[in-house]
């Protein structure tokens, strides 16, 4: 009998080491699958397969026997398993449907063009049946889809920019305060209070913005459409607040105290030590909490959907009503038929989301934790 | 011979005068933690001040059906009550612990207790659970949809014709919010695993027990405060979350409550968005929808204040324990 009991010695307790990690897995293969499954649908799109015109040519039905199987399902856009279940009778019919709407197309010049394509998904296009003035069109409904992905990133943006404008010096100046001045009783009840800020569910918050904020602001500022991405904005820094907060106040604390009670014995005042020691220490710290709270506040879906009037207007003016990424998903994703190109095109956008925030919080937490490190006096 | 300078410079750490600098920064900074408590307590008092007068036992207790079977005007104060959407908030946050608690815990347990900090398993595991906490929420309603519904629900039906599993239901979406909610569970534990003191381990080990017998019947139990903060942190968050069952599960109107876990189901938070945007008169829905929002709050809030004093707790025995 050794001391070394090991692994070999006791099956049960490898069996559940392995378990253990392979549930611990669970957490990268759910990233994974986000990542996967948000883009697979949005794929079709991305690699220029999808075709969204409203006038598509029509193969005349009595040449049915021409095509191959395959071709006549790709024709008309059927998955294997409805091909599978319809007799020729049925595909027939569809044909035939087919060619009726050919004949009926509107004798529009952009009922040929596919507007999936990236130069109308970025780039202005003039379309006949909008004003001059609007080359960059979202409007995926009637018979021409317009697909133009501007407006909603500038809307996305413009709440954003309102949200970290005046969510960031608030939280920041608190953090400061709770982290280095507040008496420690204080600071004990201060730091929950604030974060409780964060209990408060994001349709709460859209809801005061709609129903309360959005009277009071317009009575205060006089702008004129009363729902506009200045309101959403200011709610949408609600939720961001104890996002920043926390972080910040977070980074401050690591600071060692032996920074500030240097800086105190050299005679500075509280708020000296404060601001040219241990702020600037906790620097990168401050940096991260900002970053985090911009994927915070671009990921941010029912406060913008009720309370920035959903208008998908490109105006950089805050105070006209703006429709952004997250909350064309909500808005409309009910409505696309599914697996459609609309569906699809909602899906790059997911996506797109996705992306941007996956490197926003890779950033912030990479920067957060060299800080740490740096603080803490480990190599690096 | 060395005599004392004939005067000793005083030492005095007391500012001189009026530190008009300190003032000002103290009161700037000050003022901007009040502010925003101030914006929080603004909020609370003007829910629970519109909202109590409706808020009601029979508010609480009622649902969308009358006593004959019809169906009652959601957007009318005098009849409409909420029952079927806390019952629907509550089964699918339920579904959501089940699923969540077991993993999120095993997961810390394997970063605290298996897992070398410098291992790169543990870092891609931290990596991805801080990422899961910054994902969207309305990106989680899309995987829902994309991954759930049409991938896992369309499989199982097999592609007939009538879903049975391919279509919204609690149990996509309860899914979907344990996806969501993972990272909370995960820090939670961790962070109460990690306040145990080593000694009460290496006690263990050394009467003899194995590493899982220490971790089941030392290191869970004493963790459980923590573990509970995570649970609770967990469903005040999936509680009042929307965007990510507006397509897996939740329904702007049903008759009857969900009988399976294949139903969709009313939600509480959904419904604060349905009474605020889809009101056809909102001066006559507003006392329901501040009551309802005050449900909602007293739901989320309670559970956030719970998980606050718990997590308290845990922080003063860690402080305790190194």
């Amino acid at each position: 009998m050794g001391i070394h009991r090991g692994h070999r010695a006791r099956p049960a307790e490898w069996l559940a080491e392995k378990f253990i990690f392979l549930v611990s897995l669970t957490a990268i293969l759910m990233v994974f699958l986000i990542f996967i499954f948000v883009a697979r649908e949005a794929l079709p799109i991305l690699f220029g397969r999808m075709n969204s015109a409203a006038a598509r040519p029509a193969i005349p039905a009595r040449e049915m026997d021409r095509l191959k199987p395959e071709e006549l399902r790709e024709y008309l856009g059927l998955t294997a398993a409805e091909f599978k279940q319809l007799d020729k009778e049925a595909l027939q019919a569809l044909m035939e449907v087919r060619e009726e709407e050919a004949k009926e197309a509107p004798k529009n010049p952009d009922a040929q063009v596919n507007t999936t394509q990236w130069r109308y998904l970025i780039g202005p296009h003039q379309w006949a049946d909008s004003r001059p003035e609007e080359r960059y069109v979202w409007q995926p409904v009637g018979r021409i889809h317009k697909y133009n992905l501007i407006p909603l990133i500038i809307g996305s943006l413009k709440t954003t920019l309102v949200a970290l404008l005046f969510s960031v010096p608030l939280a920041l100046a608190a953090a400061i305060y709770v982290s280095q001045l507040a008496s420690p009783r204080w600071k004990e009840w201060l730091k929950p209070a604030i974060e409780l800020l964060s209990g408060v569910p994001s349709v709460v918050l859209g809801f005061f913005a709609l129903i309360v904020m959005a009277t009071f602001l317009q009575g205060t500022f006089g702008y004129e459409s009363r729902l506009n991405a200045f309101v959403a904005g200011i709610a949408l820094g609600l939720a961001v607040i104890p996002v920043v907060f926390s972080i910040a106040e977070d980074a401050l604390t690591s600071v060692p105290r032996s920074y500030s009670q240097a800086a105190l014995a050299l005679g500075a005042s509280k708020w000296q030590a404060a601001w040219q020691v241990v702020l600037p220490a906790a620097a990168p710290g401050v940096f991260a909490a900002v970053v985090l709270g911009f994927g915070r506040a671009i990921g941010e879906t029912m406060i913008v959907l009720m309370a920035s009037g959903n208008a998908t207007i490109v105006s950089w003016s805050l105070f006209d009503s703006t429709r952004s990424i997250t909350a064309t998903i909500a808005a409309e994703l009910a409505e696309a038929v599914f697996g459609g190109h609309h569906y699809r095109m909602l899906f790059l956008i997911g996506a797109m989301l996705f992306v941007v925030t996956f490197l926003t919080n890779l950033a912030g937490d990479l920067i957060m934790h060299r800080l740490k490190g740096r603080l803490e006096g480990r190599a690096k | 011979m060395s005599t004392a300078p004939p005067n000793p410079p005083r030492l005095d750490f007391r500012s001189r005068g009026f530190d008009f600098a300190s003032f000002a920064f103290t009161g700037v900074t000050g003022l901007a933690t009040v502010f925003i408590l101030a914006i929080l307590a603004v909020i609370l008092v003007n829910v629970v001040w519109h909202g109590w007068g409706t808020f009601s036992w029979r508010f609480l207790t009622t649902g969308m059906t009358t006593a004959a079977g019809g169906a009652k005007d959601m957007f009318n104060a005098g009849e409409a009550g909420v029952l079927p959407m806390i019952i629907g908030t509550a089964l699918r946050v339920l579904v959501m612990t089940i699923v969540v608690v077991p993993v999120g815990v095993i997961t810390a347990v394997y970063l605290t207790e298996y897992a070398q900090s410098t291992a790169w398993s543990t870092r891609i595991i931290r990596g991805a659970v801080s990422n899961l906490a910054g994902v969207p929420s309305i990106v989680f309603g899309l995987f829902g949809l994309g991954f759930f519904i049409s991938f896992l629900g369309r499989g199982l039906d097999g592609g007939a014709l009538e879903p049975h599993w391919g279509k919204p239901a609690i149990l996509w979406a309860s899914l979907t919010l344990a996806v969501m909610t993972l990272p909370l569970v995960i820090v939670a534990t961790e962070e109460s695993l990690r306040a145990i003191t080593p000694g009460l381990r290496e006690a263990s080990l050394a009467l003899g027990a194995t590493k899982l017998e220490t971790i089941l019947k030392i290191v869970l139990p004493e963790a459980l405060p923590g573990i509970l903060t995570g649970g609770i942190l967990a469903v005040g968050r999936a509680g009042g979350e929307v965007a990510p069952i507006l397509f897996t599960g939740a329904a702007y109107y049903m008759r009857d409550l969900p009988h399976s876990l294949t139903d969709q189901f009313m939600d509480l938070g959904y419904h604060v968005f349905i009474l605020s945007t889809q009101s056809p008169d909102i001066e006559k829905t507003r006392p329901i929808l501040f009551a309802t929002v005050l449900a909602l709050l007293l739901l989320t809030l309670s559970l956030n204040l719970v998980a606050v004093l718990v997590r308290a707790r845990v922080r003063q025995k860690m402080r305790a324990a190194h």
